[in-house]
């Protein structure tokens, strides 16, 4: 029987048995072949121009074997029977099993309902619609004032088919369908130039604009640049901050998220080792991680382990309930799941990795959570971050943000980074907000890996944050 | 000639009339060992190809790769990139570069007896990297992962207009971290040594480096804020030097967004800096003969005495600023389309001793690394602020260690307030080199 992923049949069940068997002929306990056939399209508009356009086609398959503590792993572009059985052997030999003979794998296909369904397959739209999204989005920030100095743009979308079969049987599939559209705006002020962006994407064919005006966004990215032509320098220091509910959710990705992953924890590289049952963060908190919210940037039917992705709540209430699992982790704690299995391409071993994270929402109102602050920072905005699991000391980026001055936003603020420790910023949660949303599509990079991600949260305030701005 | 640069000139070969078409192919060996307690945690090999062509036709430009280099995708790879130049929009300034007659320097990259190594070769150097490691200092709990890793690519171009091109380099590495403890504080620190061959890695140094940074960050306080000088070790100021790779990218300045437009031979940095992209100079772990369009590689003086003398070009952003490439085409490998930036920034190092830069600062923030520079660091605007970790310079001498500070201020002011440049130039496996750089004043960011 012919294993399909979408209308392509990636590999047949034969030669993965095939495959898997000569994986297993030195004597290795566990086999996997992760196969994945990726296209991909940019389409990037800059300085008024239709800049480039690349598209591309990346197809392999990545074979890890596992002996004892050791995994060995090869990657081959060649999906033929010839080019499967070369790198099954080159990932045999790495782990360098003991034994020897013949292991059958009986493989069990399955079906994982995705939570993503594809209304409109990207490739089915012709170039010189997505064309003409750039430009209308490069139109309605060029009008949005004649501080506007440059406006770049990029659509995306990426079509990833995989097909996962081990030795313990599971043959599954999955097929992620991406956009993303991103809008960048540079105003020119007295003060210099400033940056603003806009951001959205999904999992999901070409509806995402369904959703989202590109026009909207690209005001919204103009007004943010326009805007901070008059932000005054960051302080520099300790105070409140209050975070605007979405893009925020990368504080918990930081503070506590990658923390959270049983790589760090099994290696006693995370300042949350061995405090499951215990309080770690404020009782306003209640933290998921979950695969399986529908067309969000980070949704998966299965994790590149084949295993069936889920909701799992990481933080109750405070407590720390459990951490993120991958299949070798698990294994070696003598438990299932929860999947949280990724890599990057076919070309990489899996880790654990964070899927949609986010935080549960709350019962204030946003409004009044910023009467109730008399001075401290507002962030509107958030740029990326990192971590230091194994001190727990984190950075996050603002790139819109306000001084609250006697319970009002003032001031705007130039970028800067924020600095804090993951269990202390986690305690200092002081008040969460009930306007719960998902912010903008993250790429989360790991060991040289980069994974898409969904991250979210309401509007919260921490009680002191250190700003790394240079007003004194 | 080579087998990879007589299969790009044969697809370039395949233009048609009024097209210019570009061959770009990579292909590469890698392989990686993970350690971990004595173990193998896990052992990747690898070869991989691909190719990235480019197609002007009209003023139009079009790209498209493949993750494979046989001739249906090749085929189905320059259709795609012709067809993708249909939707762009057309300007004079758009095409591929013509020989430009600068001879290639020659460039010693290849090592073969990288080759020859055998894979338990890297298994033992991982494991006597974690030993070292471990036995560095009685304070080190363990090692979060000692690693080999090492990579053999050979590339080639040739294009419709008669550019060809074909380069070749090893590299190999071994890195660990190190996770220094007392009571239930834990620091992090990494140690590295980078060659062409097995042969010129140096393992006591990069033990030495992991175990001295982990431990010396024990203790660790967040300070008060203070405004104070900064003294950056060479691998941080590694990290600062590359992003000025795209501040001064002329593609910036042609689209209005550089901080340094119209500012050439105006002093924008203290006249103890000069800085240089240097790919010919083989001691940088970016050197290369030719740019990613096959131009022969050269040295270009971007800031000479603090004076600023120019910008990096590729030849589209050259063609459209009147002038000629400075052979800065980049590419991320073969997926992505040529770009300014680049390849092997140096600031011409001064003659201070890394402990004769500190003396002459005094009292300083001696920076071990930063984190957040994608999240702090605009390159527009100029605003610099990152996370970083290191220790109090006391009278000359460093002293109290400290951690969860920002230190903030512009990349325009920090130019300007370079007060020392060291000797100790550390090539890294980055484009940019580093030297311990001295900053007069920086606001850090604290308790």
């Amino acid at each position: 029987m012919p294993v399909t992923a979408g209308s392509d049949a990636l590999i047949d069940q034969s030669t993965l048995s095939r495959a898997l068997r000569r994986a297993l002929s030195t004597g290795a306990e566990f086999a996997e072949v992760f196969a994945e056939d990726r296209r991909g399209s940019v389409i990037t508009l800059d300085d008024g121009r239709i800049e480039d356009l690349s598209s591309g086609r990346d197809r392999g398959a990545g074979i890890r074997v596992v002996s004892g503590n050791t995994t060995g792993f090869a990657h081959t572009a060649d999906l033929s029977e010839a080019g499967l059985l070369a790198a099954a052997e080159a990932a045999s030999a790495a782990a360098r099993g003991g034994g020897g003979g013949v292991r059958e794998v009986a493989l069990s296909p399955s079906t994982h309902a995705t939570p993503s369904p594809v209304g409109v397959l990207p490739t089915s739209v012709p170039k010189s619609a997505k064309v003409d999204l750039l430009r209308r989005a490069d139109g309605a920030a060029r009008g949005a004032g004649g501080a506007v100095r440059q406006v770049s743009a990029a659509y995306r979308e990426s079509r990833r088919q995989v097909l996962v079969a081990n030795s313990e049987g599971v043959l599954a599939t999955d097929d992620q369908v991406r956009v993303r559209f991103g809008v960048s705006v540079v105003a020119n002020g007295d003060a210099g130039m400033q940056t603003g962006n806009e951001s959205a994407g999904a999992t999901m064919g070409f509806e995402l604009f369904d959703h989202h005006d590109v026009e909207d966004m690209s005001r919204s990215a103009a007004e943010r640049a326009l805007l901070k032509l008059g932000a005054r320098p960051a302080p520099s220091g300790s105070m409140p901050v209050v975070i605007r509910r979405g893009s925020g959710g990368v504080l918990f990705h930081e503070a506590c998220g990658h923390g959270l992953e049983a790589d760090h924890i099994a290696k006693s590289v995370s300042v949350f080792t061995g405090r499951v049952g215990e309080q770690v963060a404020s009782p306003l908190v209640t933290l998921v991680d979950d695969g399986t919210m529908s067309h969000e940037w980070g949704a998966l039917a299965i994790d590149d382990e084949g295993h069936t992705t889920s909701r799992n709540v990481l933080i109750e209430n405070g407590v720390l309930t459990d951490y993120m699992w991958d299949w070798l982790r698990a294994r070696k704690e003598g438990r299932q799941g929860p999947a949280n299995g990724r890599r990057q391409s076919y070309q990489h071993l899996p880790m654990v990795r964070m899927t949609n994270t986010f935080l549960v929402n709350g019962t204030e109102d946003p409004e009044e959570i910023i009467r109730q602050t008399p001075r401290g920072v507002y962030v509107a905005q958030l740029g990326g971050g990192q971590v230091n699991t194994a001190t727990g000391d984190f950075v996050f980026g603002m790139t819109e943000a306000y001084l609250i001055e006697d319970g009002r936003l003032t001031q705007p603020i130039r970028d800067a980074n924020l600095i804090g420790n993951g269990p202390q910023v986690l305690a200092d949660i002081d008040v969460i907000g009930n306007d719960f949303a998902m912010g903008w599509p993250g790429t989360c990079g790991k060991q040289g890996q980069g994974v898409p991600v969904g991250m979210g949260q309401p509007t919260l305030r921490v009680k002191a944050l250190t700003i790394g701005g240079t007003a004194q | 000639m080579s087998e990879l640069l007589e299969l790009a000139q044969r697809v370039a070969g395949w233009a048609r009339d009024g097209e210019d078409v570009e061959v770009y192919l990579s292909r590469g060996t890698e392989t990686e060992v993970r350690v971990y307690e004595g173990e193998v945690e896990s052992l990747s090999s690898a070869t991989s190809a691909g190719a990235g062509i480019r197609v002007v036709a009209n003023g139009r430009q079009g790209f498209a790769y493949a993750g494979a280099l046989d001739e249906a995708a090749l085929t189905e790879t320059l259709e795609e990139a012709r067809d993708n130049a249909g939707f762009a929009t057309a300007e004079d300034w758009i095409g591929l570069p013509v020989p430009d007659g600068a001879s290639p320097a020659v460039l010693d990259l290849w090592r073969d007896d990288l080759a020859r190594f055998p894979a338990s070769g890297k298994v033992a150097a991982a494991l006597d990297l974690e030993r070292r490691v471990n036995a560095g200092d009685p304070r080190i709990r363990l090692v979060e992962q000692a690693t080999w890793g090492d990579v053999a690519g050979e590339m080639a171009l040739a294009s419709s207009l008669g550019v060809t091109a074909t380069d070749r380099a090893t590299a190999c590495f071994v890195s660990a971290v190190a996770v220094a403890g007392e009571g239930t504080e834990s620091q992090t620190a990494y140690g590295y040594s980078v060659g062409r061959s097995p042969s010129e890695l140096d393992p006591d140094r990069a033990a030495g480096d992991a175990v001295r940074r982990a431990v010396r960050l024990l203790g660790a306080r967040k300070p008060a804020s203070a405004r104070l000088p900064v003294v950056f070790e060479p691998r941080v100021s590694a990290q600062l030097i590359g992003l000025l790779g795209s501040v001064l990218s002329g593609e910036m300045v042609l689209k209005g967004i550089s901080l340094f437009a119209d500012r050439v031979g105006e002093a924008v940095a203290a006249t103890g800096v000069s800085l240089v992209d240097d790919p010919t100079d083989a001691r940088a772990w970016g050197a290369s003969t030719f740019d990613d369009e096959g131009l022969a590689c050269r040295r270009n003086l971007l800031i000479d005495a603090g004076v600023l003398a120019g910008f990096l070009y590729d030849s589209t952003s050259a063609r459209r600023a009147g002038t000629t490439s400075t052979a800065s085409a980049v590419r991320a490998g073969f997926k992505s389309a040529p770009g300014v930036g680049a390849r092997a920034l140096h600031i011409v190092p001064g003659t201070a001793s890394h402990e004769e830069v500190l003396a002459q600062v005094g009292d300083a923030l001696l920076v071990q690394s930063v984190s957040g520079l994608h999240s702090g660091v605009n390159p527009v605007s100029g605003d610099f602020s990152v996370g970083a970790e290191g220790v109090l310079v006391s009278g000359g001498a460093p002293g109290a260690p400290v951690r969860e500070v920002t230190i903030a201020s512009s990349i325009q002011r920090m130019l300007q307030g370079v007060v020392a440049v060291g000797s100790d130039v550390e090539w890294l496996p980055s484009s940019a080199a580093g030297l311990t750089l001295a900053i007069s004043e920086m606001s850090m960011s604290g308790a």
